[in-house]
């Protein structure tokens, strides 16, 4: 057992350093930003790392932070959960591009109410954490959902404490169907929450929804199917309930008009189909490089990404890019340069 | 003199006392400068805000990260108020803990007894902060939010103390969190001063026929009161930085509509951590380093206080004698 261990240990050791010093003889990349996407972007980089032998570094810290620091250059990539509208960018000197979507859902935790049951619409959901829906035997839910027993318990709602791209997507779509939501609250990845306990992460809020009766909050998709909350339907723009899945996601993103710019926010997408919250992960680079090398090391992997990447996103429960967003994003990687104007080579 | 034979080495000795007197003031002063260079960058990080706010920052309640409108008051008054609550249960006990150890604990229990405390001040924080949210929290939402509630219906001032979803997280299950990671510090520090009171003094009293809390009253607090007031300001110290717990049970929530112990609140280091990483460069970060310059302020103001304390305490001192 010991030597075992111990040889296992040497083992590691060696080939650790055989990688870092592979890696050293290649060129490193390094990139920060969202959250949401670091699992996926962890698990590309390292089969990325097996097929070539170059290095991903990714650090999960944050679309605020990754922002910064690919603002400041200390980085070759940065990440972000919410899109820079073009001006923004234009005066970065920057561009963006999707890589992978998800949906946000709202869950619930009251008793005898099962995943996918409770069907609510957004001004419902809108007026709950406003504070104007107290109870959740009030009229609005009752008449939605006539065959459930709701009872008669104060609603306690809880949201993210700490700024997330996850509350960007939700309070993007409570602004788009409550105009009072919009004009009270509006949408960012912190707001001013008028009701509510918040809990960090998505870890924090389900710990809150699990434990307390009759409470409800968001989450990522993912993270309510891995720990089998109760989910609800939403009324999407069409009018249909739709179950969150990763056809209602792809549905949503079908709505968006991709050629014309990435900037784009997929709450409240037409579609028969559509799922109302959803919502793509955003990489960051600028267009001028200084380091020409290392954004043509980016740019190889996420040609590699588009092209083996989507099995692995969908493990993960992330929806890829659909094809003709991913021809758009390669055709836009033209735009990146270095210093002397010639586009980055990277094929 | 020079029958010595040690003279060779009394001039390495020289030189060597001179290099070290430098090394040791040079540390003093690198902390002297890394505490200014500190204050100086918080001051630099928070200019936008307070160049926008002021003072006003200090008692507005709004935290609006949407409309850019940023205000202190509700996180001052969480970390004011859980600090205040810890203090409130945690010098007591500890006070009774260290009063134990020294002067009534059987000599067998003496050493566990004391290792246990001092073992549960090397409790990782964000332990303190699940166990809070997962146990601690319903059990008081239960056991004590909701029969307080039932009692005090109707009665005015006290009612609004206590009301709110039962969910227990808020500024009392945050205070008693910190009190219960506290009290190892403020023990330990008690328990060890206690200890260096002579024993002569001590038995003289006994022998004079006092009871052992006229020992303490009389004896061993005067002659303690130096490191007992710096014991309580280490845990208050700690009380007014403590992050993770917090975060994990006072809920985060920006609004002070009510003055109830119950209530989601929020405290200047769980804003913070919460904020910092997604906050886009601008008034919001500089509101949040804003936030960590009052902080510092308030830990400066306590110390303070604390010395002025004691400097009052020996001057009465004199007074009497």
């Amino acid at each position: 057992m010991k030597t075992s261990l111990k040889s296992s240990l040497l083992g590691l050791a060696v080939s650790s350093t055989l990688l870092w010093a592979g890696a050293a003889v290649a060129q490193d990349v390094t990139g920060a930003g969202a959250s949401f996407p670091a699992p996926v972007y962890a698990k590309w980089a390292s089969e990325y790392n097996k097929a070539t032998g170059i290095k991903i570094n990714y650090q999960s810290v944050g679309s605020g932070a990754g922002i910064r620091q690919i603002d400041a250059k200390t980085v070759d990539f940065g990440a972000s959960d919410m899109p820079l509208t073009d001006d923004v960018l234009a005066k970065k000197g920057q561009v963006q591009f999707p890589t992978v979507m998800g949906g946000t859902v709202a869950v619930v935790n009251i008793k005898g109410i099962a995943p996918g049951q409770l069907k609510l619409t957004g001004t419902v959901l809108a007026d709950i954490y406003l504070g104007k829906i107290t109870k959740w035997n009030d009229k609005a839910i009752t008449s939605l959902n006539p065959g459930l027993d709701l009872p008669d318990a104060a609603i306690a709602p809880v949201r993210r404490a700490d700024g997330s791209g996850t509350t960007f997507g939700f309070t993007n779509y409570l602004s788009q169907v409550s105009p009072e939501w919009k004009e009270k609250v509006g949408e960012g990845t912190a707001v001013n929450w008028p009701v509510g306990a918040g809990g960090k992460g998505n870890e924090g809020v389900s710990a809150f929804v699990g434990r307390l009766p009759n409470s409800i909050g968001y989450v990522e998709f993912a993270y309510a199917k891995q720990n089998k909350m109760a989910h609800t339907q939403l009324q999407n723009r069409d009018g249909m309930f739709v179950q969150p899945s990763d056809d209602s996601f792809k549905a949503a993103a079908a709505g968006a008009d991709w050629n014309k710019t990435f900037f784009q926010v997929l709450g409240n997408k037409p579609g028969k189909n559509a799922w109302p919250i959803t919502s793509a992960t955003f990489i960051l680079m600028h267009k001028v490089q200084d380091k020409p090398a290392n954004a043509a090391q980016t740019l190889k992997f996420f040609e590699w990404v588009y092209k083996n990447g989507d099995t692995m996103a969908s493990d993960l429960e992330y929806v890829p890019m659909p094809a003709s967003v991913k021809a758009a994003i390669e055709k836009s990687w033209s735009q990146i340069k270095d210093a002397s104007g010639k586009p980055v080579a990277y094929k | 003199m020079s029958s010595l034979p040690s003279a060779p080495r009394s001039r390495t000795g020289a030189w060597f006392d001179v290099l070290f007197g430098w090394l040791a003031q040079g540390a003093a002063w690198v902390t002297l400068a890394l505490l200014a260079s500190i204050i100086a960058s918080l001051m630099v990080g928070a200019w936008p805000a307070i160049e926008r706010y002021g003072l006003g920052f200090l008692t507005s309640p709004v935290w609006d990260p949407v409309q850019e409108n940023f205000g202190g008051l509700v996180m001052i008054y969480g970390t004011l108020a859980t600090s205040f609550i810890a203090l409130l249960i945690a010098v007591p006990v500890s006070f009774g803990i260290a009063l134990f150890l020294t002067e009534m604990c059987p000599a067998w229990l003496k050493r566990p007894l004391g290792t246990a405390i001092e073992l549960l001040a090397a409790v990782p924080s964000i332990v303190y902060g699940m166990w809070g949210l997962l146990v601690f929290g319903p059990i008081l939402a239960t056991y004590v939010q909701v029969p307080l509630q039932k009692l005090f219906a109707g009665v005015p001032y006290l009612g609004a103390l206590v009301s709110g979803p039962p969910v227990g997280i808020g500024i009392l299950s945050a205070g008693i969190i910190l009190a219960i990671m506290i009290i190892p510090f403020i023990a330990a520090v008690m328990r060890d001063v206690f200890e260096v009171t002579p024993p002569l003094l001590k038995e003289s009293a006994y022998g004079l026929g006092s009871t052992t809390w006229e020992v303490v009253s009389k004896v061993v607090l005067p002659y303690t009161k130096a490191g007992v007031v710096g014991g309580i300001m280490l845990g208050l110290g700690r009380a007014l930085g403590e992050t993770m717990a917090v975060t994990f049970v006072i809920g985060n929530m920006n609004q002070l509509d009510t003055l109830s112990l119950f209530d989601a609140a929020n405290s200047i280091t769980s804003a913070l951590a919460n904020e910092f990483a997604e906050a886009a460069a601008g008034i919001h970060q500089a509101s949040l380093i804003y936030l960590g310059l009052v902080l510092f302020f308030i830990t400066f103001v306590v110390l303070t206080l604390s010395k002025l304390l004691l400097q009052q305490l020996k001057k009465s001192e004199g007074a009497k004698s």
